[in-house]
C-alpha cells in the first residue's frame, strides 16, 4: 500500500453467476495487490482448514454475513477497498443469484465500470445477458468481460475466442461504448495482477493494469449546470447574521463566481457571489463537489429547487416515461401512491400505465404480461403531484434517476430511469 | 484540484461524506452524532463543521460513557464540544447498571463493550433521536462491508442485514415510522489509511493516546493492554512500562495498544501504510467468534 493521496478513485462492480468465481476473483485482487492483512488471511486459512480445504479459500474474504458463510453464497452487496500506488478502488461486490438481481442494480448505480465474469466452460448464460443489460441500463460506460476458469479449459484460445465473439454479437444491442475482454484464472491468478505464462497467445494487459489505467474522467457531464439545493445554511450568529448559503452537491456542469444563474422553479435570476468548500472560498465548482453557494440577490431558493443556466435548463416534467427496476417484495400496484424521491425532492406519484415488461435475457418487450414483481424491468408512465426538474438518465445520472418508496412501509421498492 | 476538474480521492470522499451529513440534517427532525472520542468520530465531527460552515453543527454530540474510558478521551471530548459550541449528551453505562437494566459481566473476559448497546438505545429513546451518525467504516470488519449509508433500525433498535433497503445512486431513503431510527455512516467508503491521510492533510487534533507515549501495560494473550484500575490482574501479570500508541480507542479493558515510536501524524500514517494487521486485530471484543460483530450489530451496537 502507498501513502500517496494524489490519485483518483475508481468505483467498479462485479457480477457473475453463483459459481463463476467472483468472490475468488476479488479475493485474488486483494491478495495479489497486498491489500489483505495478516490477521484476515489467518482467519481465512483457519476457516478453510475447518472446511477441509487444502488451500486458503479466498472467497471467504468477501462473504461476510453468517448466512453467507453457512450457505457459501453472497446475498447482499458488499463493498471492498484496495489501493495501488496509482489508484484507489471501491468494489461493489454484488450477488449473482437470480433472486438478488436488485442488488446488482444497487451496486452498479454508483459504479464507473463493471466486470462481468463468464465461466470458460459454459460460455454465455442467462445471467451474462442479465448483468450486461443491467450495466447498460445503469449507464455504465466501461465493461470488462473476464473469461474465468481458463485453467479448466487448458488455457485454450479457441474456447476464449468463441466466447468473446458470442459476447460481441450479443452486446451490439447494448449501449456500452467501451468493452474489454481478458482471459483469466482467478483461482491461480493468471492475468489478474500478474501476467499469465499459460496464455502466450493473449497480448493484452492484466485486469489490474486495465483498472489502473482506464480513463473515466471524461464520463462526467461538465456541460449542463445543475445544482440541486440540498440544505439552506443560515447561521444567525453575530458574525454571520446575513449569511444565506445554498448547500448541495454539483450534479453536473462547472459553476464559477460571477456566473448568471436561474433559480428553478421560480425563474428568478441572480449571479453567483461566492462558492465555499467547507469554510474555504473557491473560484469554481464541478461534480461531484459538495459546496455552499451564495447569490448576489436575495432569491427564493429552498431544498428541492435547482440553480441552472438560462440557456440550458432541465425539463420540467409531470408526466414521466421511465424504466423501472422493481425491488419490492410486493408487486407493483397501480392503486398505490408511491413516493418519488428524485434528487433532493420527494413527491407523491401515480403509476398510470405499465407499457411493457422487458425480458432481460432476450431484451424482448412483452406487452401482454404487465404483472411487475421483484427483479422485473418495465417501462411505465407515471404522473407526479408536482413537476420534477429532470434530464434524460443517459445524459445525467443524478437528475435522470429516482427511487419509488412505498408510503405504507417506507421501503424502497423501485429504481427509476427517466428517458 | 487542477484545471481538468478532477478531484483526488480524499476530496471525493470528503464531498460524499458532506453530502451524507447534509442529507441527515435535511431529512431528520432530531439527528445526533455518536461521538466515541476515537479518530473516526473526530473526523465525522470535522466533516460536519465543513458541511454546515459558517453555521454551527446543527446536531448534538452523543457519547456513551462506559466508565472505562481513557481519561484522555473524556478530556478531549469536553474540549472539542466547547470549542465547536455543540451540545454534548452523555449516556452512562454505570447508570444503566445501577438501574438494574443490565448486569455487569464477570469472569476473565469481562468487559462493558456489549453493555453499551442498552445504554445507547436508552439514550436514543430519551433524546428521541431519529438519526444517529456514526464513524464506522465498511473496511473495518466483514459484517460492516454490507452497511448502507442510511441504515434502518426497528423500534427495538435492531439491524436486519438480510432485509436492508436497497440504496441507489445518492438517493438516501430516511423515511421511517415513529419509534424507528436510522444509523448513518458518512465514512462508509473510507479506509483506515484514508482517515490518517485526511487527518494529516487537514491537521485535525486528536487525543494524545494515538501518539507514541510511555505507559504501564500488561501483555495478555498477545495483546498489549493499558494498566488501570478497571483491568483486574491475572496471576503472573506484572505491568511494565512500554512505548506504545493506540490504533483505535475503545474501553481501557479491551483496546490493544501497539509498540510504536510514531509520535507525529506523518510517522503514524507511514506506520499504518506499512502495517500488516488490521486495526481491529487488537480488539478482544471482535475475537469472541467469527461473526461477533454481526451479532452485536443486529442487537443495535454501533
Amino acid at each position: 500500500m502507498s501513502t500517496t493521496n494524489q490519485n483518483s478513485l475508481l468505483r467498479f462492480t462485479t457480477a457473475g453467476s453463483v459459481d463463476d468465481g467472483k468472490s475468488t476473483l476479488i479475493g485474488r485482487l486483494l491478495y495479489d495487490s497486498r491489500s489483505i492483512f495478516q490477521d484476515q488471511l489467518e482467519a481465512v486459512e483457519n476457516s478453510s482448514r475447518k472446511k477441509g480445504l487444502e488451500n486458503a479459500d479466498l472467497s471467504l474474504l468477501t462473504d461476510g454475513l453468517r448466512a453467507e458463510r453457512e450457505q457459501g453464497i453472497t446475498i447482499d452487496v458488499a463493498y471492498r477497498y484496495f489501493a495501488t500506488p496509482r489508484r484507489k478502488f471501491i468494489i461493489a461486490d454484488t450477488p449473482g443469484h437470480l433472486q438478488y438481481t436488485r442488488n446488482m442494480v444497487t451496486g452498479a448505480s454508483t459504479a464507473d465500470l463493471a466486470i462481468i465474469l463468464i465461466d470458460a466452460r459454459h460460455g454465455l448464460v442467462e445471467q451474462t445477458h442479465r448483468h450486461s443489460f443491467i450495466a447498460s441500463l445503469l449507464g455504465i460506460k466501461h465493461l470488462v468481460v473476464c473469461v474465468n476458469k481458463m485453467d479448466l479449459v487448458d488455457f485454450n484460445e479457441d474456447q476464449y475466442q468463441t466466447i468473446t465473439s458470442a459476447f460481441r454479437n450479443f452486446s451490439s444491442r447494448l449501449d456500452i461504448p467501451d468493452i474489454k475482454f481478458i482471459p483469466i484464472s482467478a483461482l491461480f491468478g493468471d492475468n489478474v495482477v500478474e501476467a499469465s505464462a499459460n496464455m502466450p497467445w493473449y497480448e493484452g494487459g492484466t485486469l489490474l493494469s486495465h483498472l489502473e489505467e482506464v480513463h473515466v474522467g471524461s464520463d462526467r457531464n461538465l456541460q449542463d449546470c445543475r445544482f440541486p439545493i440540498q440544505y439552506v445554511i443560515r447561521p444567525q450568529t453575530d458574525e454571520a447574521r446575513d449569511f444565506r448559503g445554498y448547500a448541495g452537491r454539483i450534479a453536473s456542469g462547472v459553476f464559477k463566481v460571477g456566473d448568471e444563474m436561474v433559480a428553478l422553479p421560480s425563474g428568478m435570476q441572480s449571479r453567483v457571489k461566492e462558492i465555499f468548500v467547507g469554510a474555504d472560498a473557491v473560484e469554481c465548482a464541478f461534480p461531484p463537489q459538495s459546496v455552499t453557494i451564495t447569490m448576489e440577490n436575495d432569491i427564493d431558493l429552498s431544498r428541492g429547487d435547482m440553480l441552472v443556466r438560462e440557456n440550458n435548463q432541465p425539463r420540467s416534467l409531470q408526466e414521466i416515461d421511465a424504466q423501472l427496476c422493481w425491488m419490492g417484495d410486493e408487486r407493483l400496484n397501480l392503486g398505490v401512491r408511491y413516493v418519488v424521491r428524485h434528487g433532493t425532492t420527494e413527491v407523491k406519484s401515480m403509476i398510470r400505465e405499465v407499457l411493457y415488461k422487458v425480458d432481460i435475457n432476450t431484451l424482448h418487450r412483452n406487452e401482454d404480461d404487465k404483472q411487475i414483481g421483484m427483479n422485473d424491468i418495465a417501462r411505465v408512465r407515471l404522473r407526479t403531484a408536482s413537476p420534477l426538474l429532470a434530464d434524460d438518465y443517459r445524459r445525467n445520472r443524478t437528475t435522470g434517476s429516482f427511487i419509488l418508496i412505498d408510503p405504507g412501509t417506507n421501503l424502497t421498492v423501485a429504481a427509476g430511469f427517466i428517458s | 484540484m487542477t484545471q481538468d476538474y478532477q478531484l483526488d480521492h480524499l476530496d471525493e470522499l470528503e464531498a460524499e461524506s458532506i453530502f451524507v451529513l447534509r442529507e441527515v440534517a435535511a431529512q431528520f427532525e432530531r439527528p445526533a452524532i455518536l461521538f466515541s472520542g476515537g479518530k473516526d468520530s473526530i473526523v465525522v465531527t470535522h466533516l460536519a463543521t465543513k458541511a454546515f460552515a459558517p453555521a454551527r453543527i446543527p446536531m448534538p454530540l452523543v457519547h456513551i460513557d462506559t466508565g472505562h474510558n481513557f481519561p484522555e478521551t473524556i478530556e478531549f471530548r469536553d474540549g472539542l464540544a466547547e470549542r465547536l459550541g455543540v451540545q454534548l449528551v452523555v449516556g452512562s453505562v454505570q447508570a444503566t447498571i445501577d438501574a438494574g437494566r443490565v448486569r455487569e459481566e464477570t469472569g476473565a473476559q469481562a468487559s462493558r463493550n456489549r453493555l453499551q448497546t442498552t445504554t445507547l438505545l436508552d439514550t436514543v429513546e430519551d433524546g428521541k433521536y431519529d438519526a444517529c451518525v456514526g464513524g464506522a467504516r465498511r473496511d473495518e470488519e466483514k459484517a460492516r462491508a454490507k452497511e448502507r449509508f442510511f441504515s434502518h433500525r426497528d423500534d427495538f433498535g435492531q439491524w436486519d442485514p438480510k432485509h436492508q433497503r436497497p440504496e441507489l445512486w445518492n438517493l438516501f431513503n430516511g423515511n421511517h415510522m415513529p419509534g424507528e431510527h436510522f444509523r448513518v455512516f458518512p465514512l462508509n467508503n473510507w479506509t483506515e489509511l484514508d482517515i490518517w491521510n485526511y487527518i494529516t492533510r487537514e491537521q485535525i487534533a486528536l487525543p494524545s493516546l494515538y501518539f507514541a507515549h510511555d505507559r504501564k501495560c500488561v501483555v495478555r494473550d498477545g495483546v498489549i493492554l493499558a494498566h488501570s484500575e478497571h483491568l483486574p490482574h491475572r496471576e503472573g501479570e506484572t505491568p511494565e512500562t512500554m512505548r506504545v500508541r493506540f490504533r483505535t480507542l475503545g474501553d481501557l479493558t479491551i483496546t490493544g495498544a501497539i509498540a510504536s515510536d510514531a509520535d507525529t501524524l506523518e510517522k503514524i500514517t507511514a506506520e499504518v501504510a506499512a502495517t500488516r494487521i488490521t486495526e481491529r486485530g487488537g480488539r478482544v471484543d471482535d475475537k469472541r467468534s467469527e461473526t461477533s460483530m454481526e451479532d452485536r450489530k443486529k442487537e443495535g451496537y454501533f
